[in-house]
């Protein structure tokens, strides 16, 4: 599980202090798919990267109880697929495997796996830029998965896209869950994809961004997007949200 | 314009140049001790070629060519790349560079002799001088402009260490930018053989100055058209190796 205690992170540059987050404290029990929620600016995206370990926090702790001994217990899926144009597909999904321990065979029979659990199989030998968007999210999620990671890091990774495409990686998403039980954070500022999604809403507001509410959506996957009980939480989360003077 | 109809174009262009430079002597416009007619060519490269001369010059100038522009671009991308990485580097060397980088290369001529004798390590030395710069040059903004992004994901995915960055991010997307600036000093290079070999360094160069002493002017022609062929070929190999290496880019 996660767990972050009173997380606070301050930017220094050229003498000037930015307080991006204050004293935020989080529990993420394993397997459970949590969205962050929150207008742009808040420090969501900071907030990822702090679980991520790519940035420290100035206050508080992070740490991530892994049962097993992983070099990556965390994987993060960009909200550009971020995918390296010089690779094909395939190497793209086994990046974060060349750390020593795999062979090649072993890596690319990897790759092709998570391809196919994101439906993709048969483009291994395809290069980023042959690929549309959709296709771009799907490699950055299968190489996110290929490491195995306890905790699937997720930065408004359907923003980009178009809502078609946005619905199905959804879908796909949600099946990927189920099948993986991987710990899902999941950053949006869509509050329709946050419900439609998570099994926890964590609304983050306000600079510095703090906890603004915290509900937890009980209704059984697979959902319906136009569901009663789902579309009530979102009105419900907008009118809480709107009266904190949030977006 | 179709391909069929530009190469007939560019094969008349090159037809007419022929002539008038056929005619220009032969029509006593001017000696053809000064401007010797392309007819007069063909035998005076055979003489060349049958001594020995041209083939030995050849190889000399292009093993002195290879050496410099190996030594250069290796020093100058290995340094642009390692100052791209580091700011402190960049600073450290930031007044030697703006001291040394207006030093045109051939102005190393005079050192070169000193340390180097008349010698190919001379010529290798003022080649390897240009060369370097422009590889310098070219591998620090190639570095300096990877995307940060990327360098983000190497650290998202546990390459934190600087030689995983530079192995697995920054040396391929630095490639694009890296090798334009080594397309560059293959020009340059050739400029600097050249340049070295008038100054008396074994090879073209040298051949070539030593038929304009004798007035020989088809044989100086002879040489200028061996620079011009070999660095035709030398470009052309040097774009295909590009674009296959490159060929992931649209």
């Amino acid at each position: 599980m996660i767990s972050l205690k009173h997380v606070g992170l301050t930017f220094h540059r050229d003498g000037e202090a930015t307080e991006v987050l204050r004293d935020f404290s989080l529990d993420v029990p394993k397997g459970r798919f949590v969205a962050i929620l929150g207008p742009s600016g808040v420090g969501k995206s900071t907030l990822l990267r702090v679980v991520a370990g790519l940035l420290k926090p100035t206050a508080g702790a992070v740490t991530i109880a892994t049962d097993r001994n992983k070099p990556l217990p965390v994987a993060m899926v960009f909200q550009d697929a971020r995918l390296l144009p010089w690779r094909s597909v395939a190497d793209n999904v086994s990046f974060g495997l060349e750390h020593g321990q795999a062979s090649g065979h072993e890596r690319r029979e990897r790759a092709s796996a998570m391809l196919g659990l994101v439906g993709l199989s048969g483009y291994e030998s395809r290069y980023p830029h042959e690929l549309s968007g959709g296709q771009r999210q799907r490699v950055a999620l299968a190489r996110a998965l290929a490491v195995d990671p306890d905790v699937l890091l997720m930065d408004e990774p359907f923003a980009a896209l178009d809502a078609i495409t946005r619905e199905t990686l959804q879908d796909e998403l949600v099946r990927i869950h189920g099948e993986t039980s991987k710990t899902v954070l999941f950053v949006t500022h869509s509050i329709d994809e946050a419900v439609y999604l998570a099994d926890d809403v964590i609304a983050i507001a306000g600079r510095p961004g703090r906890l603004a509410a915290a509900i937890t959506i009980e209704t059984p996957r697979p959902r319906q997007r136009n569901q009663q009980d789902i579309t009530e939480v979102a009105a419900d989360l907008r009118r809480r949200l709107d009266e904190l003077g949030g977006s | 314009m179709t391909r069929t109809r530009a190469t007939a174009l560019a094969v008349l262009g090159f037809a007419i140049f022929l002539g008038i430079w056929e005619a220009a002597p032969a029509l006593g416009l001017v000696p053809a001790a000064i401007l010797p007619p392309p007819s007069a060519l063909p035998g005076a490269f055979m003489r060349e070629l049958d001594s020995g001369v041209w083939f030995e010059a050849m190889l000399t100038s292009l093993r002195n060519y290879v050496a410099g522009l190996f030594l250069g671009s290796f020093l100058g991308v290995a340094l642009g790349v390692a100052t791209g990485m580091s700011h402190a580097l960049e600073a450290l060397l930031a007044w030697v560079v703006r001291l040394l980088r207006p030093i045109p290369g051939l102005a190393w001529v005079p050192f070169a002799i000193l340390w180097f004798g008349i010698d190919p390590t001379a010529a290798i030395f003022i080649i390897g001088i240009g060369v370097f710069w422009i590889s310098y040059f070219a591998a620090l903004s190639a570095v300096r402009t990877v995307d940060r992004e990327l360098i983000e994901l190497a650290d998202a995915f546990g390459f934190r260490r600087a030689h995983q960055k530079l192995t697995k991010v920054i040396l391929p997307a630095a490639a694009p930018g890296i090798m334009a600036g080594l397309r560059t000093a293959l020009g340059q290079a050739w400029m600097a053989v050249v340049a070295a070999e008038i100054f008396g360094v074994p090879g073209l160069g040298q051949r070539m100055m030593q038929a304009s002493n004798l007035l020989a002017s088809d044989v100086v022609v002879i040489y200028m058209a061996t620079m011009a062929a070999l660095y035709g070929i030398i470009d052309t190999a040097f774009v295909a190796i590009q674009a296959r290496l490159l060929r992931w880019k649209r």
